[in-house]
């Protein structure tokens, strides 16, 4: 017979099934703001927190009443907003970043649309923007949280049951498969130590990357077995621009400083085009 | 309303228009970011590198580490160039030591002749020949009379053992380390002279950077590396050694509780405070600062004053009144680059004694020099308001392949990963941050600052380590002299217009240390009061001139000038007249 926690748990597990994925990836996103913020202050000032947070939810709620009449829930922009006030890290003075990746990130989920469906995940279409754009005022998370293995161990562990949750583990898993025999295959290309190429894969920017953004649900493809087409292409495109960076590419250096955001960028877009694409035709010729 | 008066079609063109003019935005706002320097404010002085005239032909040489390191010799072995004023034979004329850093290169003690040209000494003074297999290699120095015998002494730090050099009078130095119970094997990149306990004597403080259980030319593990990039602990053990007075020093790190092993690069001593004690002042890499606040030279007591979190990679620990507050902040470089890294400057701006705390005024222009090592602030034009010299850039070699990329993949990795070094991917010919420009910024006060290096003729892209201010000439303006990694050394000569004045004080303590290190000079004139204070050891390796050098604008008069000696003992100059250097000896009891 199994014990009362047990079947809390298996309850709890059930409910969370049964739930809008935007609400556990809410508490995971929360919990690492909570967490890093605690321990190692990664905001860098609270005020660029409420920024991006206050901007994108204001931007929600605005163009989803002045476009369609109603307001939208905003547990998406409050995603939005936090990924963004977590990942970008601009020059120390500077506020603008976050409010006006906010408001594009937000507005590209209705000016950037195709068949009635947005693109592109609404933080990596900013921040891939503001890293391309202004290079000069913003960097990517890079260095920070400690690089602390206990940190890293926490969100990978809420991160992975969550993935697994909504439905979304087999893009993680994918995605963190691929990236680690790509890793192999360009530390025999480039020569380099295999541990440098595995390495990105432990710290911040990944964790946000492999589970916020691209396991996004509203810009992954339909199906389970698109969706790891997609996963893995992403980290192929990753790794053209890695090795790129490997060998000095100077044309593509402003893709450098965040290689799987900006593959995704490319990648993800016309991944969810072409499938609308099909599901449109599939749907006319049914 | 809305709704009403607009079809879906329209609002969603305004929203497409909006959106490209967010776009456009970020794209304008972005070319506003500090970038190249800015010639619209006038300025009233002009720098004009001399060195060669001046005889001054030091070019310093990197050190070459053990094999195992190869994949990033040229990042790790980036250190060493440093700067330090002296007046050696105490003629009045400011001499300058610089360091060397491979094995079989000197150091050199260029002597100020005092027509304008110097001539390295240092050999025949017996202070060259220090970098040697089985000893180290110099990374900094600093000069402070320890025995009090009216002659500077010098303190060479390493990456090796620790030397001590005493001044025997006559051009000539004697290595008294064995004798002073220096003999310490630490791999070191900053150390100050300071008299913690106020007993007269200068103690000494050195900072480790790599582990002092590390033979960087015999590595036993490749595991030397830091363990973090933003809150590494695993660096050498600071050490401070307490001054006896009977030519040997005492090592009381543990009993005075500042033994932190931070990875410092860089050490001020000052009181912070204001309750007559020198604190200590600590730059860090991969770490924040660290503030070791004195109790009453019984022990020192790390505090939490607002620079707990903010964790960088702090390289110059820089001290100045900025405000014209008659108090002492802290200046501290870090590192920026576009598109990777933003750490930010920081100007701690100093409330210790209201608030308990500094306040961080870093805003604009000073936010990002770079990659930027050594800093000084000094009054460059006499206006009255400290300059800001700050010297920069890491590594500069092949300019079309940057290492960024491939550092970036380790840095955000766990840290057992780049704690060792073979982890690292290999930098080959790549620069790291090189070839970047020196920044002086101009002091507007409240209005913050302005970036006059192009206008004001400074031009060079040299990989910058150590900035000393000094007035080489006596001529009522601070100079500049840089010493840059594997690169000549520059001596930048000031030209200021003349219709600034200016006071100077050279100060010799009695009760005090004899070099008068730690003493603070608050002067009051025109309305504004200004505090400087006795150097003993700034910035990032180096030392700049003991004589304090205070710019008055147009006001011809200073009201008066209050010293604040080490010993305690308060001294008040009334109208102290301007445009000349004060010989100021510490009255007695």
């Amino acid at each position: 017979m199994a014990s009362p926690s047990l079947v809390a748990s298996r309850a709890l597990w059930a409910r969370l099934g049964g739930l809008d994925p935007r609400y556990p990836v809410s508490f995971l996103i929360t919990l690492i703001l909570v967490l890093g913020e605690a321990r190692y202050g990664i905001l860098g000032g609270y005020d660029r927190l409420a920024t991006a947070l206050g901007v994108c939810v204001a931007t929600e709620l605005a163009l989803s009443w002045w476009l369609r009449g109603g307001f939208a829930n905003v547990a998406s922009a409050y995603i939005t907003g936090i990924s963004l006030a977590l990942l970008i890290k601009p020059r120390a003075d500077l506020l603008w970043p976050f409010a006006l990746g906010g408001f594009l990130a937000i507005a590209s989920k209705y000016v950037l649309q195709y068949r009635g469906r947005h693109l592109w995940n609404p933080s990596n279409f900013a921040i891939s923007l503001l890293v391309v754009a202004a290079p000069a005022s913003v960097a990517i998370l890079s260095h920070q949280w400690g690089n602390d293995l206990a940190t890293n161990a926490v969100i990978w562990c809420f991160g992975l049951l969550i993935a697994a949750r909504v439905g979304m583990l087999h893009v993680t898993l994918t995605y963190v498969a691929c990236f680690v025999a790509l890793a192999l295959a360009r530390s025999g290309i480039v020569g380099g130590p295999l541990l440098a190429e595995i390495a990105p894969l432990t710290g911040p920017m990944y964790q946000l990357f492999i589970f916020f953004m691209i396991t996004d649900p509203k810009t992954t493809v339909s199906t389970v077995r698109g969706r790891v087409i997609v996963a893995a292409a992403v980290a192929v495109a990753e790794t053209a621009i890695r090795l790129a960076g490997d060998y000095h590419v100077a044309v593509l250096r402003p893709l450098y400083p965040a290689p799987p955001i900006l593959a995704l960028a490319i990648v993800g877009p016309l991944a969810k085009a072409l499938d609308l694409y099909r599901e449109a035709r599939s749907g006319r010729s049914s | 309303m809305v709704h009403a008066v607009t079809s879906l079609f329209q609002r969603r063109v305004a929203l497409g228009a909006s959106f490209l003019a967010a776009i456009a935005l970020v794209i304008i706002l972005n070319r506003r970011a500090p970038g190249a320097g800015d010639s619209r404010v006038a300025v009233q002085f002009h720098l004009s590198n001399i060195a060669a005239e001046a005889g001054i032909d030091f070019v310093h040489h990197g050190p070459t580490l053990d094999a195992k390191l190869d994949n990033i010799a040229p990042l790790v072995a980036a250190l060493g160039a440093s700067v330090s004023v002296t007046d050696v034979n105490n003629d009045g004329w400011p001499d300058l030591y610089f360091t060397n850093s491979r094995f079989g290169t000197g150091n050199a003690l260029y002597l100020n002749r005092g027509d304008g040209s110097f001539v390295d000494i240092a050999r025949d003074a017996g202070v060259a020949d220090v970098n040697r297999p089985g000893e180290g290699v110099s990374m900094g120095a600093v000069w402070g009379d320890f025995d009090n015998d009216g002659l500077e002494d010098l303190l060479v730090y390493k990456w090796g053992y620790l030397q001590l050099f005493k001044n025997m009078g006559d051009l000539h130095f004697a290595d008294v380390t064995e004798a002073a119970g220096l003999r310490h094997w630490m791999n070191s990149n900053g150390a100050v002279w300071i008299d913690y306990d106020r007993d007269g004597l200068l103690d000494l403080y050195v900072t480790g950077y790599f582990r002092s259980d590390i033979d960087l030319w015999h590595l036993k593990t490749t595991r030397i590396m830091e363990n973090s990039f933003e809150f590494a602990t695993n660096g050498g053990k600071n050490r401070l050694f307490h001054n006896l007075g009977n030519g040997r020093f005492e090592d009381v790190t543990d009993r005075m509780g500042v033994g932190s092993t931070r990875w410092t690069l860089a050490v001020a001593a000052a009181d912070f405070n204001g309750d007559g004690w020198p604190d200590l002042f600590l730059a860090n890499d991969y770490g924040p600062e660290e503030l070791y606040v004195n109790d009453h030279g019984r022990r020192f007591v790390l505090s939490r004053v607002g620079l707990e979190s903010d964790s960088k990679s702090g390289m110059s620990a820089t001290l100045g009144d900025v405000l014209n507050r008659g108090r002492l902040d802290a200046f501290v470089t870090n590192i920026s680059v576009r598109g990777y890294l933003f750490q930010g400057n920081n100007l701690r701006l100093n409330f210790l004694p209201e608030l308990g705390r500094f306040q961080q005024g870093a805003e604009g222009v000073i936010t990002d020099a770079g990659w930027a090592w050594g800093a000084q602030l000094g009054d460059l034009d006499n206006d009255g308001r400290n300059e800001l010299f700050i010297v920069n850039g890491y590594v500069s070699a092949d300019r079309d392949r940057s290492y960024w990329y491939a550092m970036s993949k380790i840095a955000g990795a766990n840290g057992n990963v780049f704690e060792d070094a073979r982890s690292w991917p290999a930098i080959g010919t790549a620069s790291l941050s090189g070839y970047e420009r020196s920044r002086v910024l101009v002091n507007r006060g409240l209005a913050g600052w302005t970036d006059v290096a192009a206008a004001v003729g400074v031009s060079d892209e040299y990989d910058g380590r150590a900035v000393a201010l000094v007035d080489l000439f006596n001529r009522g303006v601070l100079d500049v002299v840089i010493a840059n990694q594997n690169q000549p050394a520059l001596i930048y000569k000031n030209t200021v217009v003349p219709a600034n004045h200016w006071i100077a004080f050279k100060l010799v303590g009695t009760r005090s240390n004899r070099s008068a290190i730690g003493a603070e000079v608050t002067i009051e004139a025109g309305g504004t009061r200004q505090l400087k204070v006795v150097d003993g050891g700034s910035g990032f390796a180096s030392q700049n001139d003991r004589r304090l050098h205070f710019g008055l604008g147009s006001a011809g008069r200073v009201d008066r000038a209050v010293i604040r000696w080490p010993s305690g003992t308060l001294q008040t100059l009334e109208h102290p007249t301007v445009d000349r250097l004060h010989g100021i000896t510490e009255p007695g009891r």
